[in-house]
């Protein structure tokens, strides 16, 4: 059936879930929850990793029933048996992973599998028609004629959004929809939900963010392992109030207590000389024994860039790196015999080999520490692996796929590879990304620890506070060089900010 | 202060029923194995017979050589469509060797160089589809037309007017009729060659680096490990395979029968046994064990439809229903597992 406008301007829903519990196995994930989700607002859901969000939105999206309580849907009991259900009653879910067809077009894609047909052929102006009415009536704007594929991903976020509002949804579930945007993209996704909320719609919002969450929610529900800690308003809250309600105790800080700032006579363990590499226009820095060297700025700045040409992933054209004095060679494995390791920015496509035992995914990097003439010693490589996941505080059985493992562990099994030996200098390239606050705390101890061994420690973030919170020192890259190095009490959001969007401000830079 | 964290492990979504419980994906090809076999030992008295099952070994040996090296390159996220070409190939050099310098240094010779040009021929597959950054699929099916074409160059040297190149000599054919325990002599060559291979794959550094590379190249590279070194030495394993397999088959027949359909069937069936056995096109995933189960488990239902007297026909159109089969219980044990 082709749409129906009408349809499409479906009456705002009033959601309730009365005492819903939910258990796997006979492992209860969900027990006692009762929130009402106001119609026109945008409702956020906060809590570590395995505290319920997901269950709890997937029993509202009909893709798990509940074992116990009621979900109310405007006052009447309903128990969806499908998503298909769900949203034939107006509540649809946008997935982190977007399905979206690229190759055709943003109207072809909103009205995918529905669209207006005369004797079975796609009437292609009434499709074109349709979609600019719902463009217009929703206020999302699109080229119609665009290929999907050609869109920035929080477009291409928008596409689904439009399809699902095309079908009349008027409460969509967002699980963590900036957790795979970036900078612009994540300003962009913020305009699209308080345009949703703005035209009348229900936002449900899952996000690890917490200053998205107070930035865009109305009003906040916190679980914790399963339960109910509390909604309320989200004025009410504050990135510490939340977190200590997520935790269930106080976090003190997020950080660790800083170390202090190695002296001038601790020895540079990483020093960088004129470095030229792809993306990287004459890099120069040096990291200190013991010290913390954090790289802010943009993204797309060079700062993974310039990561990957220390440690010898790209090739470097011009200018030398060495390790605690002795240059290193510019390959990978010359880069580790010399000391250096590379925790690289997206675990899924850099780091883990998703599909092998936790266990073989922490020793890959030193394998030859528990072999002998080639051949895999597994008691060695069991005992080992399991020490450097005690100490990265990763339960459980490791020979279970990596891919099993949350966002936040798999992270530490990446930490765990690299205790596998004492390092020189430490290359972490966004090690907190798309981690729960637990683990985020436990990978800051981390670095933090390594540090205070005499590791030179170099963290690339997005996240200012993160490189505020741990760094000693601070440069701040943009267009692939040096722009500005802060220390001490330069440290500060504003100065690393103005450094990365315009003009530098210390004296040294050119 | 994150002393007191409780370890969580992953976040309860798993459900623990019986079904789910079962590694699908290991057992896929056992079962149908057993099955056949157990049916076709009842519906033929033929089928479970010493000679019979020697037989079927002693054809397959060659192959299974082929496949369990072939097999490395798939998990390495490679894939070898020369495999035939280099088969053929190698026979030819060996042969015609074996004619030319004549005697029984001519049969070392012989031998030693037939599988050295396959493992040549591996070196170049792995160099192209790796620093030349060629696709592996494309790079291999170019070569094997390569190759094809060398072969009658190569041969045109071995053959005395028209016709085949026949080694009919009993220094060379010896290797295919010596029977040690009673048991053909390429048997204990391919069940050597398995063992070998699938115990480096299993638990060698070697074997680990070619999961890895297949699985998350990347994060391999990014590992330290030389993921292109790892490549190419699973080509040319697959190569010297190609190379063992020509000469052994060579002195069973022997001759060489110079056709381009022989390579091209011998390169599908030794694909076809990959996949049945479970080991993943995709590379990453997979072992020596499954590709072996997979070629034998081929064997078989082409010795039972004879066994059974059934047009040959449907020998083909039985096995394309398999493969189709077990690729759709691949990616349907993939789908549950999410």
């Amino acid at each position: 059936m082709p749409t129906d406008p009408a349809e499409a301007g479906a009456a705002q829903l009033h959601v309730e879930l009365r005492g819903v519990g939910k258990s796997f196995g006979g492992v209860p994930v969900l027990a006692d929850i009762d929130v009402v989700i106001e119609p026109g607002r945008v409702h956020a859901l906060v809590g570590e990793n395995g505290a319920g969000k997901s269950t709890l939105s997937k029993i509202i999206a009909g893709v798990h029933p509940a074992d116990r309580g009621t979900l109310l849907v405007d006052g009447d009991e309903v128990s969806f048996g499908s998503p298909r259900e769900a949203l034939d009653r107006g509540i649809a879910t946008i997935a982190q992973e977007l399905a979206v067809v690229p190759a055709l077009t943003v109207a072809e894609n909103v009205f995918l599998g529905r669209e207006p047909r005369t004797a079975g052929f796609v009437d292609r102006r009434a499709l074109k028609r349709a979609y600019l009415e719902l463009a217009e009536r929703t206020g999302f704007d699109l080229p119609a004629d665009a290929p999907v594929g050609s869109l920035r991903t929080a477009d291409q976020q928008k596409v689904e959004i439009l399809r699902a509002l095309a079908r009349g949804s008027s409460f969509i579930i967002m699980d963590e929809p900036t957790a795979a945007l970036a900078g612009e993209d994540v300003r962009r996704l913020h305009g699209i939900v308080r345009q949703l909320a703005a035209s009348g719609h229900t936002v449900l919002l899952i996000s690890h963010f917490l200053a998205e969450v107070l930035e865009l929610a109305d009003t906040v529900t916190i679980l914790r392992d399963g339960r109910l800690i509390r909604t309320s308003p989200a004025s009410a809250e504050s990135e510490t109030s939340l977190i200590e309600g997520m935790l269930g105790r106080s976090l003190g800080a997020i950080f660790p207590d800083k170390s202090d700032a190695p002296g001038a006579d601790a020895p540079e363990v990483l020093t960088v000389t004129d470095l030229v590499a792809p993306g990287v226009h004459g890099v120069s820095l040096s990291v200190r024994a013991g010290e913390i060297v954090g790289l802010a700025g943009l993204v797309g700045a060079g700062r993974s860039e310039i990561a990957h040409a220390v440690f010898g992933a790209t090739v470097r054209a011009q200018g030398d790196v060495a390790v605690a004095g002795v240059p290193a060679s510019d390959s990978i494995p010359g880069s580790l015999r010399s000391g250096m390791f590379l925790i690289p920015e997206s675990r899924k496509d850099q780091g883990l080999v998703l599909g092998r035992p936790i266990r073989q995914n922490v020793t890959l990097s030193d394998l030859a520490d528990v072999a002998a003439a080639g051949w895999v010693m597994t008691g060695r490589e069991r005992t080992t692996a399991r020490r450097m996941l005690e100490r990265v505080r990763v339960g459980g059985d490791d020979r279970r796929n990596v891919a099993t493992l949350s966002g936040g562990n798999q992270q530490k099994v990446l930490f765990a590879r690299a205790l596998q030996r004492q390092r020189k200098v430490l290359l972490a390239d966004e090690p907190t990304r798309g981690v729960d606050v637990g683990s985020r705390r436990a990978i800051y101890d981390l670095i933090a620890e390594q540090a205070r061994q005499g590791v030179g420690v170099l963290v690339i973030s997005s996240d200012v506070e993160e490189v505020l919170g741990l760094a000693h020192r601070i440069l701040v890259i943009r267009g692939g060089r040096v722009v500005a190095e802060l220390a001490g009490d330069d440290m500060t959001e504003a100065n690393i900010l103005t450094a990365a969007f315009a003009e530098p401000i210390t004296s040294e830079t050119p | 202060m994150t002393d007191d964290t409780p370890l969580r492990t992953p976040d309860g979504t798993a459900t623990p029923t019986l079904l789910r419980r079962i590694p699908w994906r290991s057992v896929a090809i056992v079962v149908p194995f057993l099955a056949v076999f157990i049916a076709l030992s009842i519906g033929s008295p033929a089928f479970l017979s010493f000679q019979n099952i020697g037989n079927v070994l002693d054809r397959q040996s060659g192959i299974l050589i082929i496949a369990a090296a072939s097999t490395l390159v798939l998990i390495a996220g490679g894939i070898d469509l020369s495999v035939g070409a280099t088969y053929m190939f190698t026979s030819v050099v060996c042969g015609t060797i074996i004619i030319r310098v004549g005697g029984a240094e001519g049969v070392a010779l012989g031998i030693v160089l037939g599988i050295l040009a396959g493992l040549a021929v591996g070196v170049v597959n792995g160099v192209i589809s790796t620093y030349l950054k060629i696709n592996p699929l494309i790079a291999t099916l170019a070569m094997s037309f390569i190759i094809l074409g060398l072969t009658k160059l190569v041969s045109q040297a071995g053959k005395e007017g028209v016709g085949q190149i026949r080694v009919d000599f009993e220094e060379f054919t010896w290797l295919a009729k010596t029977k040690p325990l009673g048991v053909s002599l390429p048997t204990w060559i391919a069940l050597i060659v398995v063992i070998v291979l699938g115990i480096v794959l299993w638990r060698s550094t070697f074997g680990r680096y070619v999961y890895a590379a297949g699985g998350n190249a990347e994060a391999a590279r990014l590992a330290g490990i030389r993921v292109n070194l790892v490549r190419i030495a699973t080509f040319a394993l697959a190569g010297t395979a190609a190379g063992i397999a020509g000469v052994i088959d060579l002195a069973r027949v022997p001759s060489v029968p110079e056709s381009d359909a022989i390579a091209t069937t011998l390169t599908f069936t030794v694909l076809a046994g990959m996949v049945v056995g479970g080991t993943s096109i995709l590379g990453g995933e997979g072992a020596v064990w499954r590709t072996v189960l997979g070629i034998l488990f081929i064997a078989m239902l082409y010795n039972g439809f004879t066994l059974l007297r059934v047009d040959p026909l449907f020998q083909g159109i039985a096995l394309g229903v398999i493969i189709l089969l077990a690729v759709g219980f691949d990616a349907w044990s993939r789908y549950r597992k999410r």
